[in-house]
């Protein structure tokens, strides 16, 4: 199968008719509109998943600060699906953006302005910049160029916050973040239900602009992209063009997602930034599986179970379950693993 | 001055051992390979658990570590490695973090999380002065066992049948499998040799680099920046990406305390920016 054939089939496009070689064109043109709108449409399952989330605002009131946690992790990854899961870029250095959108928030706060929202803010346009800048390095080269300069900037990122002890706190971390009230009305209490109503809020509508976004023609041109750059700008897709975008859009969701846990734990350390927060994310996305905007949040959620379950196990070894995890994901198959279910779980929501 | 050149020599020297078994992994089968460290590791703790438990001197513990990791490498690529190849480097990238994962977990619960001091032999330890430059002998030990190595590795890479059928794979492997060479058999020999060099480096390389169980994590970025930088299609590459690494960061470290690694992380950027196939690679 070739590349454009895999994208058409990711997308829903039947295969041409043969009859409609007179006048291809138009025809085409047709049948991607009609298939971007039925990509469009929302499906039952999606609203299960949604109705399930904010069933939890209300029925589990004392996990609350777990679930912002898993909230926002799972938003991280959502950011890290636009370019992986969509664009086929491979970064080991994701964390960059989310620490710099943590570090820009917790100094927002701690300079006077305590209005969450403008922080949100403040953070998503330095990230992008962030974002938009670096791109143009991770452009060049191949996967293991990208991997290195991705993780090569996070790694200068990283000592920067540790050196400019003066701004951020070096090894001691931001302290003394204080928040006001979400717009100027919720204020966040001891027990998270504030903090996760807020990151929740912020991921659905992080989420929509997602989805709203990949299922339109730039985000078709993205997929072509992933699937073979060289056919993709033979066909006059701009693909450095298009990458600068969607990086720089990834970026700023990074940022945000780091902006929320400034804010909601009120603490930013010099953590952020490691490796291991770029690894994690990107078990997060595998686990959940890549290029349906889904896999970030699912992923989240049982990247976290996981976690509780083993840590109670093997507090101080739990990563050794999860590289044995990788291990087996791997030479299993991911597509395979991933794959068997999301085919059992579209099986299950074409009949209801 | 002249201390310091030489000791960041002994360190470059060290780096090539550790790393050079990646470059030819990556060259020859495209293959990111981010576990390499843990080879390093298993290599410097071989040495520490021989020497701890069962006496056996320091300078006798090399060979024992070296064939230890190769060993390791061998099983390791018959089992698991060999069924990546074909695959993608983002599975190959999730594969190899797994690994790492394991081994810093594995190695933390058997050994401890604290850091590992190896005892030299007293004929190791400490200075002299040459014509006014401070030498230390342990790395001045290092430094001559490297450059033996660097030397036979570079003969027999061109001088021997093995060497050519090696090269010729690393350049074009389905040629090289159209001629006739089993590539795969190449492929497990250089890997378990690779693992090998790098648990000798990890032994060797224990007093100075420190060894604790996040060592494959510490220094995989290290190994990657001699790779790229030096380039997979030769040896010379490598060699002198990792002198030249050695040398700034140690220099980096007496100079400017402050600037930590930026130097080293700003250097590898530029440096693939500029020549995204490596220093020393021909043009594609």
């Amino acid at each position: 199968m070739t590349a454009t054939e895999e994208t058409a089939m990711t997308i829903g496009l039947a295969a041409e008719p043969a009859s409609a070689g007179h006048h291809p064109a138009p025809a085409t043109a047709a049948r991607v509109v009609a298939a971007l709108k039925r990509r469009r449409r929302w499906r039952p399952l999606e609203a299960v998943f949604w109705a399930a989330t904010l069933a939890s605002v209300l029925l589990l009131p004392s996990k609350h600060l777990i679930l912002n946690e898993i909230a926002i992790l799972g938003l991280f990854a959502l950011s890290l699906d636009l370019i992986l899961g969509f664009a086929g870029v491979i970064s080991l250095g994701h964390a960059a953006f989310f620490g710099v959108g943590a570090y820009c928030a917790g100094l927002v706060a701690t300079h006077g302005i305590t209005e969450p929202l403008a922080g949100l803010a403040a953070a998503a346009a330095l990230t992008a910049l962030l974002g938009w800048a670096t791109s143009y390095l991770v452009l060049r080269g191949t996967d293991l160029t990208r991997l290195m300069v991705t993780m090569g900037i996070a790694l200068i990122l990283g000592e920067l916050a540790n050196q400019m002890a003066w701004l951020t706190g070096g090894a001691d971390g931001l302290q003394g973040i204080m928040m006001g009230p979400v717009a100027g009305w919720f204020e966040f209490d001891l027990f998270g239900t504030t903090a996760y109503a807020y990151s929740l809020s912020v991921l659905f509508v992080l989420f929509l602009a997602a989805r709203r976004i990949t299922n339109s023609p730039f985000g078709l041109s993205l997929l072509s992209i992933r699937d073979n750059p060289l056919r993709a700008a033979a066909v006059g897709v701009p693909v450095n063009g298009r990458l600068v975008q969607v990086y720089t859009l990834a970026a700023a969701y990074a940022g945000v997602a780091g902006a929320l846990l400034a804010q909601t734990t009120q603490f930013v350390s010099v953590d952020v930034l490691e490796f291991h927060r770029s690894a994690d994310v990107m078990l997060i996305l595998i686990i959940g599986g890549t290029g349906y905007l889904y896999g970030g949040l699912v992923g989240a959620v049982l990247f976290k179970l996981l976690q509780d379950m083993l840590a109670g196990f093997t507090p101080q070894y739990w990563h050794f379950w999860i590289g044995i995890f990788l291990i087996a994901l791997v030479l299993v198959g991911r597509e395979r693993m991933v794959g068997g279910v999301a085919a059992a779980v579209r099986r299950l929501a074409r009949r209801t | 001055m002249l201390t310091l050149l030489f000791d960041g020599i002994a360190y470059g020297m060290l780096l090539f051992i550790l790393s050079c078994g990646l470059s030819v992994t990556l060259g020859l089968m495209n293959f990111v390979n981010l576990a390499h460290g843990a080879f390093a590791m298993a290599g410097g703790y071989a040495t520490i658990v021989l020497m701890s438990r069962f006496d056996v001197p320091f300078v006798a513990t090399l060979p024992l570590a070296f064939l230890f990791t190769a060993a390791l490498g061998l099983v390791l690529e018959r089992t698991l490695y060999r069924h990546l190849y074909g695959k993608s480097h983002l599975d190959q990238v999730l594969f190899s973090i797994g690994l790492v994962f394991v081994a810093v977990a594995s190695v933390d619960y058997l050994m401890g999380s604290q850091q590992q001091i190896i005892k030299l032999p007293a004929a190791l330890q400490g200075r002299v002065e040459i014509l006014g430059v401070n030498i230390g002998l342990y790395r001045s030990f290092i430094i001559a066992i490297c450059t033996v190595l660097v030397v036979v590795l570079q003969l027999i890479l061109s001088k021997t049948r093995f060497g050519s059928r090696l090269r010729a794979a690393v350049d074009d492997r389905r040629v090289a499998q159209g001629l006739g060479i089993n590539v795969n058999v190449i492929f497990a020999a250089t890997f378990a040799v690779g693992s090998g060099l790098a648990g000798l480096g990890g032994a060797l390389g224990a007093e100075i680099l420190g060894l604790d169980p996040v060592f494959p994590l510490k220094f995989m970025i290290y190994f990657l920046i001699v790779v790229t930088v030096g380039g997979t299609t030769t040896l010379t590459g490598p060699f002198v990406a990792s002198l030249v690494l050695g040398v700034a960061d140690v220099a980096g470290k007496y100079y400017v305390p402050a600037a930590g690694a930026f130097v080293i992380y700003t250097l590898m950027i530029v440096f693939l920016l500029v020549r995204p196939q490596g220093l020393f690679a021909r043009a594609r």
